[in-house]
């Protein structure tokens, strides 16, 4: 028997350590500690309902473990074989409990490739990698594939990269393998620079010998023999993972000085990223690398003729890499039977925002969005009524309800004016403001543009600077108009990736939202309730009994009246909180 | 340059030029040099960037212009209890924003101020990763999910008795 507790992020974030501490020593009581085995792996996906522990071999998922419940779970289940049905998942439809994780409605859809080790195996055990056809991939390539095969293998199995792009990797690795140097490079891009894109730093915190297999490999593949992991400074744990991982792998010989007894000698070194958003596009990337400013540079020359140091350099994507061992071991028709013809595979998604399932997700290529966020995401949270979807982060677009049936693709989701991007989706309900939503994309652009290109550095703060205005109450019809000419100027003419894209939330907005953006203007409204200076707090006399609840837990005492006499707000020193209207248990307080 | 004036000690000195050491003196590896120089002080006044570029052979100019280029590096102390707000998409869409305006409003700071009692100072993450608990608050390496404007007196009041 087996516990697995997860030992993700999220979950850490809410006292994951204590619940090992305390499983391990609630086995000691019980004289069980040799027997069961407590092992802490990465993510298992379903953070709403975190910290999360299963039991093997039953596959017993309980959810919402405190390290208080360390005591019963094995008391109940581990001696009386009595599952806890309090830590039980409750169907929130059925109404009923359900203890195999295969049968929530979470996992059903889900195939996990560049997930499959997460949540199933100790990251920190190199042994517990190998039995799951760890390194396998690597022995092939290196004994008998070589080179020539193994891109063409990348290429058969249609894999494009997961990092925004789409970028056919075979073709990619092709280019560096042919473009003719004394040294070559091979890097993974672990920047991770969506707010709100959390798989790469899941998947390096949850499996990180997969992605140094696939560097590995895809450094036989091109003929370099040092590859370097560009990651965030803001990941500590996947750092120290990757380090410990990185160790292991010396020590097996299966990195450093001849691999596996190949003659081929490789070599994988960290770089730390130090929160530049634009250091994820790849020549900032590899400028930052040499100890530069991350600024990008005009492609082409593209890495792989001259990247890192100059020389032939290939740049992929964690999650990309973590495909390809899977890819080598099982066949390119396998992977490619999978998904769409255009787009192969399966995508990871971190599904949040206010959706009931928040997690991160691995769905085949051509799944609805409709299913993601209703079936696998639960829906939308506090019985609200679903309005958007963003995807492709600060350079996608905000999707809507005409398009949720649309399959999931590259190809698909760019003609619905969104991008795939790196796999951040956030739901949207009724509550928020469009206008708000762009601006804060805005505001995210303006603040990383690295100011190298004058589109870029001057145009999208006068778009936020627009935004702001129209959300403030005082925007003018003519500033629509503007939005749409500077965005589109803006797209044109910037240099790199960031400021091409930077506009998309503004656009997609204008054109799915164009009546919030006109009421916004025109009627000075915000529906959502989002918008402060377009709304304010009244009191409606008829209901209020004079409580006095609001009035005390107005923060900034704004709220005057006596016990039993109406209340009043005043209007000037309101800060617009909306404490008294949570507070309120008369339906006294209203947004007007 | 918004820097305070610092004085620093021979061991200080000796420090920096050791973990410059580290990764050879090598001009390629500043960022992560720079990386472990504010591990160690918390930040990086010109003063440590001038030494900085001493043990790593770049100009001055090099290491200030890539220190103002990344977000991560910092040329002001933080508070003893440095608090960070998440303020990716996830944790915006729920909330995040009325988070921060309930502690600027407690603390009466901005955000990237410290206090004048050097206690606490107020900074935005870009995710942290952690948007099943959004949204989510940071005070030091302690992690605070779901937090609302609400909770914000409560999360302070843990750091007031202390030093
Ligand atoms: C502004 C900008 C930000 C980017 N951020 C990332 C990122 O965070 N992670 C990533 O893998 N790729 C990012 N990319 C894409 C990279 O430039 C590059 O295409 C990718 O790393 C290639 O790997 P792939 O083919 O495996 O996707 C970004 C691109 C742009 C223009």
């Amino acid at each position: 028997m087996h516990l697995l507790v997860c030992g993700g992020s999220g979950c850490h974030a809410s006292a994951n350590g204590d619940i090992a501490k305390a499983l391990n020593e609630a086995l000691q009581l019980s004289g069980l500690n040799d027997e069961i085995q407590v092992v802490t792996t990465g993510c298992f996906g379903f953070c709403e309902k975190g910290p999360i522990v299963k039991v093997l071999p039953d596959n017993t998922f309980y959810v919402e473990v405190q390290p208080e419940d360390a005591e019963i779970i094995v008391q109940e289940h581990i001696i009386k074989g009595r599952k806890v049905e309090k830590l039980l998942y409750k169907d929130p439809e059925k109404d009923e409990k359900i203890s195999d994780s295969a049968k929530m409605d979470f996992y059903k859809k889900q195939i996990r490739i560049a997930l499959r080790n997460c949540g199933v195996i100790n990251p920190e055990n190199i042994d517990e990698y190998i039995a799951r056809e760890g390194y396998q991939a690597l022995g092939k390539v290196l004994g008998e594939l070589g080179d020539q095969k193994t891109i063409e293998t990348m290429k058969q199995s249609g894999l494009r990269g997961r990092g925004g792009g789409g970028f056919p990797t075979g073709l990619k690795w092709q280019f560096a393998n042919t473009n003719q140097s004394d040294e070559k490079y091979v890097v993974c891009n672990a920047d991770e620079g969506d707010p709100g894109a959390f798989m790469d730093r899941s998947i390096l915190e949850g499996d990180p010998h997969s992605v140094i297999e696939a560097m590995t490999i895809n450094g036989y593949a091109i003929g370099a023999n040092l590859g370097l992991v560009y990651i965030r400074a803001e990941y500590p744990l996947a750092i120290k993972r990757l380090k410990k991982a990185l160790e292991q792998a010396k020590e097996y010989g299966l990195l450093g000085k001849d691999v596996m007894g190949s003659g081929f000698d490789f070599d994988i070194q960290l770089r730390y990223g130090a929160g530049a958003f634009v250091c994820g596009e790849e020549t900032a990337l590899i400028h930052s690398m040499e100890g530069q400013r991350g600024e990008p540079t005009v492609k082409p020359p593209y890495p792989a003729e001259s990247g890192f140091r100059g020389k032939p350099t290939n740049v992929n994507n964690v999650e990309t890499f973590a495909n390809i061992p899977v890819i080598i071991n099982k066949g390119a028709d396998w992977f490619a039977k999978i998904g769409n013809k255009k787009s192969t595979g399966t995508k990871v998604f971190a599904l949040a925002g206010k959706v009931n399932n928040v997690g991160l997700i691995e769905v085949p290529m051509g799944t609805t969005l409709r299913e993601v966020i209703f079936d696998i995401g639960g829906g939308i949270k506090d019985g609200k009524k679903f309005k958007a979807v963003q995807t492709g982060g600060p350079s996608g677009g905000c999707l809507t309800e005409k398009h949720l049936d649309t399959p999931i693709d590259y190809d698909n989701l760019i003609e619905a004016g969104s991008m795939m991007g790196s796999g951040g989706m956030i739901v949207m309900d009724e509550d928020d403001c469009m206008v708000s939503v762009a601006k804060f994309y805005l505001d995210f652009t303006v603040e990383e543009s690295c100011g190298k290109c004058t589109p870029c550095r001057v145009g999208n703060k006068r778009l936020y600077e627009i935004l702001h205005k129209i959300t403030e109450g005082k925007g003018e019809p003519e500033d629509l108009d503007k939005l749409r000419n500077l965005s589109s100027v803006i797209k044109e003419t910037s240099l790199c990736g960031l400021g091409q894209t930077s506009p998309n939330p503004v656009v997609s907005t204008m054109e799915n939202f164009w009546e919030e953006y006109e009421q916004h203007v025109k009627e000075k409204k915000c529906a959502a309730g989002s918008c402060k200076n377009l709304m304010s707090y009244h009191i409606i006399e008829e209901n209020c009994v004079g409580c006095t609840a609001c009035a005390r837990k107005c923060p900034v005492n704004c709220i005057s009246g006596e016990k039993k006499q109406v209340h009043k707000i005043d209007q000037e020193l309101c800060i617009k909180c909306g404490n008294c209207m949570d507070v309120c248990k008369f339906n006294a307080v209203e947004i007007i | 340059m918004s820097s305070v004036k610092v004085e620093l000690h021979q061991k200080d000195v000796d420090k920096i030029k050791e973990i410059a050491k580290e990764y050879n003196n090598d001009p390629e590896a500043l960022i992560n040099v720079l990386h472990s120089t504010q591990d160690h002080f918390g930040y990086l006044p010109a003063e440590i960037q001038e030494i900085v570029a001493e043990e790593t052979n770049v100009s001055i100019a090099k290491v200030y212009g890539v220190v103002t280029f990344y977000s991560f590096f910092t040329m002001t102390p933080k508070g003893r209890y440095p608090i960070s707000i998440c303020t990716g998409t996830a944790c915006y869409v729920r909330g995040a924003e009325t988070v921060l305006e309930e502690f600027k409003r407690q603390l009466g700071i901005e955000v990237g101020e410290t206090s004048e009692n050097g206690k606490y100072s107020i900074n935005c993450l870009r995710c942290v990763g952690a948007c099943g608990l959004a949204p989510v608050v940071m005070v030091g390496d302690k992690t605070y999910g779901r937090v609302s404007p609400d909770g914000v007196s409560d999360i302070i009041a843990e750091y007031e008795d202390a030093e």
